[in-house]
């Protein structure tokens, strides 16, 4: 479904991925793991058209995505939670997500989808009047996925859900990782919180330094014993 | 109490109606585009003449002509976001104010050189009604209900559309926008045209009240500046409540006074306001 290969990216003269390659099946959960600053995130950004690469393929669907603009990459079906969720903090729960579903062919289905994130998380349903920004983190999260899932993407990205909740927030948030897969969404997910990520995916990259180091199944990865060392704590 | 009070007192209530037209229209392409548009009130000023030129020399009926300004200021917006504000968006704010200011003399002197600096007309006389003991002219009373029902419109748009919604939110996050699917450029134009739109409704409401004359948006400009601090720059609400506070104190101090001083009176307290809470009455943003 989307296939990168020899990417090259960065801000200005700073190059902060370095030829990374990365394939994710239809259906597939994966991962991208590793330290801070290791690119993750400009990796999600490239993917999803706000940073345009240096060099590289990048491909969804058989398409060519860097020379779609990045306003339109929403609607070839990718949609990205971004890091820290970036709400719309003056806008009301029900306002951001319907700004999900901005794409002219998401507009048509907008009662019945946002019924289907509401039935997913019923909590959204009964702040849908809220301001976005007076939430809490972990309902903050749910409107963002929610906002993300009303394009009824073929593709979720999702840059580091967890980061920034309490512990037993952050793993309500994995449970709502878990039941999008469920409803049978593939996802890219990027984490630094390795071990609880390795749960629940099928595959998982190693990105350290702007380079994929290991890839595998989570399986393997979660054996191997040098990540057991530097990211299991093990 | 005073029947000649109330009467100000009503009078500045209606004046508040259309200078809150203008103040929303000034807040929202600041709110939403982060420029200000020094020349807004030479829009009107455009606005004015658009009527008063197709009234007068091809025999429009006026509130046919009233449609065209709209549409006609509207797209004055869309070529002024397009040609002078989308090429210096990101540059200094110093440079976008003197691009727009530049625009004031340019439409100014444009207006001098087609109609001359004579005070025009358009030669319509709308009646004064009698309300209790009160006397309020029709032109004014007319103003402030269109000015309403303009406002109520748009309020509306922002909360029921797409593009109205994306309008309020693209200034709270830009980029996130375009993860959304909307193209930044587009919001600006619709804005632009928003913008332009309801300066266009104004000049529509001030020509049946004001002769048009090319510095007329000097009468108007300043204090749709001022009301849109004091209420803190790019918040509606904040200009809505401002500009009836401005129009009050015109009225009210007209009324002690006499209607020059209570311009200075408005000045004064925009300058008190400026050192106690320069963020404006409802602004929250730096």
């Amino acid at each position: 479904m989307l296939e990168i290969a020899g990417l090259e990216a960065g801000y200005g003269g700073f190059r902060a991925l370095h030829g990374v390659a990365l394939t994710v099946r239809a259906g597939e959960a994966v991962a991208v793991v590793g330290p801070n600053g290791a690119g993750k995130t400009t990796l999600m950004r490239v993917i999803s058209g706000l940073l345009a690469p240096v060099a590289g393929r990048l491909a969804f669907e058989g398409a060519d995505l860097a020379a779609v603009p990045p306003h339109r990459i929403v609607e070839r079906g990718i949609a990205h939670v971004p890091e820290n969720r970036r709400l719309f903090p003056r806008l009301s729960v029900e306002e951001n997500l319907r700004m999900g579903a901005f794409a002219p062919a998401s507009r048509p289905h907008f009662t019945e989808r946002l019924e289907w994130v509401y039935s997913l998380f019923p909590r959204m349903r009964e702040r849908r009047a809220q301001l976005a920004g007076t939430m809490s983190g972990g309902e903050q999260q749910m409107c963002a996925i929610g906002r993300a899932l009303m394009s009824k993407p073929k593709l979720l990205l999702m840059d580091e859900p967890s980061a920034g909740l309490a512990p037993v927030i952050v793993d309500q948030v994995f449970d709502l990782v878990r039941r999008i897969r469920q409803e049978g969404f593939t996802v890219l997910i990027v984490e630094q919180n390795v071990r609880q990520v390795l749960e629940l995916v099928d595959r998982a990259y190693v990105l350290e330094v702007g380079t994929i180091r290991r890839s595998g199944s989570a399986a393997a990865l979660q054996a191997d014993p040098a990540i057991r060392e530097a990211y299991l704590g093990i | 109490m005073d029947i000649f009070l109330v009467e100000a007192i009503v009078n500045g209530l209606l004046l508040g109606g259309v200078l809150a037209l203008l103040a929303l229209g000034l807040n929202l392409i600041f709110g939403v585009i982060d420029v200000v548009w020094i020349a807004y009130a030479e829009l009107v000023m455009c606005g004015m003449y658009a009527i008063y030129w197709l009234h007068t020399y091809y025999g429009v009926p006026l509130p046919a002509a009233a449609v065209i300004a709209v549409l006609f200021v509207a797209l004055l917006g869309v070529l002024v976001h397009k040609l002078i504000i989308a090429p210096i968006l990101g540059s200094a704010p110093i440079n976008q104010l003197l691009a727009t200011g530049g625009l004031l003399f340019f439409l100014q002197s444009f207006a001098t050189l087609l109609f001359g600096a004579d005070f025009r007309n358009v030669g319509l006389r709308l009646p004064i009604i009698e309300v209790g003991e009160i006397f309020v002219s029709f032109a004014r009373l007319l103003a402030f209900g269109v000015a309403l029902v303009g406002m109520v419109g748009l309020w509306l748009f922002l909360k029921r559309t797409y593009i109205g919604i994306a309008i309020r939110a693209i200034a709270q996050d830009r980029e996130v926008m375009i993860l959304m699917g909307v193209d930044p450029q587009r919001v600006y134009l619709v804005t632009s045209a928003i913008g332009g739109g309801l300066a266009g409704l104004a000049a529509a409401l001030l020509v049946l009240q004001y002769d048009v004359h090319p510095s007329i948006g000097l009468s108007f400009g300043p204090i749709t500046f001022m009301i849109c601090v004091l209420g803190g720059l790019g918040s509606m609400i904040g200009g809505f409540v401002a500009a009836f506070i401005m129009s009050q104190i015109i009225a009210i101090g007209g009324f002690y006074t006499s209607i020059e001083l209570s311009y200075v009176l408005a000045f004064l307290l925009f300058i008190v306001m400026i050192f106690v809470r320069p963020q404006g009455i409802f602004g929250g943003r730096s």
